[in-house]
């Protein structure tokens, strides 16, 4: 009799758990995406859940590329609201969100973010042009007019007036938004200077341009930026790719390459003379506003001055703030839940 | 005859002496090579605690300022208190500690608190809504930076450029040590609040309700069956090719690296039957999967070691197959069967893997209610933490892998006192 009732309550509590699973309808907004938009998020979802009591939003850092995957995987109520993105989506992500029924998505434009290379306080200062980050990164560059596998392991190889020390350069993996950028801001603009490589075909060039070197001196890191300052204390020839933020939390150990001659601090960011700054954005589906509560007041909050504006919280964690006129055509795109066309590519 | 034999013996104690030698020797070299083999493990646990306890120390105090907030019925209407302008009520609160500083020096200056600070007075004035018009005392924990300095992390000689806080905001920091507002008491938020983006607020009551969650869906599930299939696998099934195959696929199944069973919970639980992301009911499925072939095993082996006697006995009393397992058997056999679980939850409570691919690994400033709600759970917490840019969460980090050690060797310390209370031996 008592293991009777012993079985029966078990049965009865996985019978609980399954019902509830069934019945199952969400009053928290779900938020996905970038690493490097997850702080200003994390952000505004703790702002709101103290300032309104609504139930704290749930942010969860998967990347961009795999935010973009888990926000396109339809319409409904287990499905995420936003996604975080350090760039912007792309055409092949967008027609993915349109097969599976998330057509109608609002583009949100938060602020800027800047690429920074640093190394530790203790190395050298170093200035470098993006020419120069790309023969050190690339996995083939242009020698005599010659396209051949990078020769260089030491710096001073490259340029004469740079340091004789080896190229140790943690980066990003290509599943990070940041990697896509950095290639983008600065793989490109650096292989554009070598005539050579310029002149190839089509489809070889990009290949040239944007691969990145395999032998050794670029090391991919892994999402874990705090894993890469570390390293960085460690070895004082090592320069490390991330986002500003993590430059500016640490930058009593840490201090930057200046790229093009330019140093990133908020205010070279901020005005764009630093060359490797991108766009952050978040996407938001439109057919969940309404449905789940809060995500209007969320989105309110998300653009309202006290958040992403000129004082405002996100710019105390490093986010570099739109220009005034900017900011008003964001809010009215969120308020009026302006769709967005299909990207170009 | 005799003569030789003396002989003989003599050359053979020579031989034997030399041969004994040799055999203590050998057994004093190998008890060394084992003093040395624990002195290394013992070692590296030490270095591995002795890092955690030197880097989470500072995890386990925070700096609190006392400051009295004047409630002023300006900012906070009576009639609907919490509505009112509490950041203002903040800014009054230093002003009165630093009366003579501009607007931009104020704005600065409330930077010392926590940016949480005004949700602490707003919420303390609610639960004591007679204070409106007068004033609160408040003990608000400092921000990140300020109590970095205070534990010594950010340091004065290192140059005002580099530093996080400027000479003058070191200034108002010892303004307020002189004044005796600021102290450093225990740090209850650690296991008391849930997460925040601030290091300062940053706790782990969430991830320890979620991990809670998580093991009790863990343990309604891999109890109840994986004491089935051991009672029918030790007591009921024939020995065959087919039992046979499913001994040996149990055993497999408990080396399965862990993320495998994540990628399952993944594509099965979340994508196919629609279950919720991050929830601690698909944590505790797939960790549930992951210590079921455990408790199988352990079950059996405390199956086989009730004697045969006793269920002879049972059996010569005249019970039938059910009321000796269910009567003798399974309860001699308990005991065991519940140490092993234990340590079989243990070992679940630190698996970090499958959690992070069912979104776990979440950010939630509030616990969660129940199973289906989002969560995180004790290491994935830590893991988080990990990766957050601030100073403060390389601490907490730490700490919150000290707490879960602590929860690990509680866990561990009850299967011990289990055994050792209640197992029989014959």
């Amino acid at each position: 009799m008592k293991h009777a009732l012993i079985v029966g309550a078990v049965a009865v509590a996985l019978a609980g758990l399954t019902s509830a699973a069934m019945a199952q309808s969400r009053d928290q907004i779900r938020i996905v995406g970038s690493s490097t938009v997850f702080p200003y998020t994390q952000a505004v979802a703790e702002q709101f859940a103290a300032a309104t009591g609504n139930p704290a939003p749930v942010v969860e850092s998967t990347g961009t590329g795999g935010g973009m995957q888990v926000f396109c995987e339809g319409v409904g109520q287990d499905k995420a609201d936003i996604t975080g993105a350090s760039r912007a989506m792309k055409k092949s992500e967008f027609e993915a969100c349109v097969a599976n029924g998330v057509d109608n998505v609002t583009e949100v434009l938060i602020g800027y973010d800047g690429l920074s290379l640093a190394h530790t306080q203790s190395a050298p200062d170093m200035s470098l042009t993006k020419a120069q980050i790309f023969q050190a990164l690339a996995s083939e560059v242009e020698v005599d007019g010659q396209i051949v596998a990078n020769p260089y392991k030491n710096w001073n190889e490259i340029d004469p007036s740079l340091p004789n020390q080896p190229i140790t350069v943690f980066g990003p993996p290509p599943t990070s938004g940041t990697r896509d950028a950095f290639v983008e801001l600065v793989m490109l603009v650096g292989c554009a200077t070598f005539p050579a490589i310029e002149a190839l075909e089509e489809g070889r060039k990009e290949e040239v341009c944007e691969r990145m070197r395999q032998d050794g001196p670029f090391v991919e890191a892994g999402e874990n930026d705090n894993l890469i300052v570390q390293r960085l204390n460690a070895d004082p020839n090592a320069i490390g790719i991330f986002g500003y933020s993590f430059l500016f939390e640490n930058s009593d150990t840490l201090k930057d390459v200046a790229v093009d001659g330019v140093e990133a601090n908020q205010e070279t960011i901020a005005d764009g003379s630093y060359p490797v700054s991108r766009p952050l954005y978040i996407y938001v589906k439109n057919a969940h506003r309404g449905v789940i509560p809060g995500l209007n007041e969320f989105l309110t909050e998300y653009v309202s001055e006290a958040s992403f504006g000129a004082d405002g919280y996100l710019s105390e964690r490093g986010l570099i703030v739109l220009p005034d006129d900017q900011r008003t055509t964001v809010r009215d795109a969120v308020a009026n839940s302006t769709p967005m066309a299909a990207p170009a590519k | 005859m005799a003569l030789a034999d003396t002989n003989s013996v003599i050359t053979d104690r020579a031989a034997s002496a030399g041969l004994r030698r040799r055999r203590y020797a050998a057994d004093l070299r190998l008890r060394i090579y084992g003093i040395a083999a624990i002195t290394v493990a013992i070692g590296m646990l030490a270095v591995l605690l002795g890092t955690l306890i030197v880097g989470g120390a500072q995890a386990f105090v925070q700096t609190h300022i006392r400051v009295t907030f004047p409630v002023s019925a300006e900012w906070v209407k009576a009639d609907d208190p919490a509505a009112g302008n509490w950041r203002n009520v903040v800014r009054d609160g230093l002003a009165q500690v630093f009366p003579d500083l501009s607007a931009a020096e104020q704005r600065e200056v409330v930077k010392v608190l926590t940016n949480n600070a005004q949700f602490f007075v707003r919420d303390a004035v609610l639960a004591n809504p007679s204070v409106i018009g007068s004033t609160i005392t408040l003990d608000i924990p400092a921000a990140d930076p300020y109590d970095q300095l205070n534990k010594g992390v950010i340091t004065r000689d290192t140059a005002e450029e580099n530093r996080r806080l400027n000479d003058q905001e070191i200034q108002w920091f010892d303004t307020l040590v002189e004044r005796g507002l600021v102290s450093k008491p225990f740090n209850w938020g650690l296991i008391f609040n849930s997460n925040s983006r601030f290091p300062e607020l940053a706790g782990l009551k969430g991830a320890i309700v979620g991990s809670f969650y998580a093991l009790l869906v863990c343990f309604l599930v891999s109890f109840p069956i994986g004491i089935g299939a051991a009672v029918y696998l030790e007591e009921f099934a024939p020995k065959n090719r087919w039992t046979a195959l499913i001994e040996v696929n149990i055993n497999n199944l408990a080396a399965v690296p862990s993320i495998i069973f994540g990628l399952l919970g993944l594509a099965l639980l979340i994508q196919t039957f629609g279950l919720p992301r991050s929830a601690p009911i698909v944590g505790g499925l797939v960790l549930a999967l992951m210590t079921l072939p455990t408790i199988i095993i352990v079950t059996r082996n405390a199956l086989k070691s009730v004697p045969p006697s006793i269920r002879e006995a049972a059996f010569g009393m005249g019970a039938s197959k059910h009321q000796m397992i269910m009567h003798h058997v399974l309860p001699l056999a308990l005991p065991g069967i519940l140490t092993g679980t234990i340590i079989g939850l243990a070992h679940a409570l630190g698996e970090t893997a499958p959690l992070l691919l069912i979104g776990m690994n979440a950010f939630i400033t509030s616990e969660p209610g129940g199973v289906m709600d989002a969560a995180t759970a004790l290491p994935t917490q830590i893991y988080i933490w990990a990766d957050s840019p601030e100073r403060g969460f390389v601490a907490r980090t730490s700490a919150g892998i000290l707490v879960l050690l602590a929860f690990l060797i509680i866990m561990n310390g009850v299967a011990i006192f289990l055994r050792q209370r209640l197992e029989r031996r014959w």
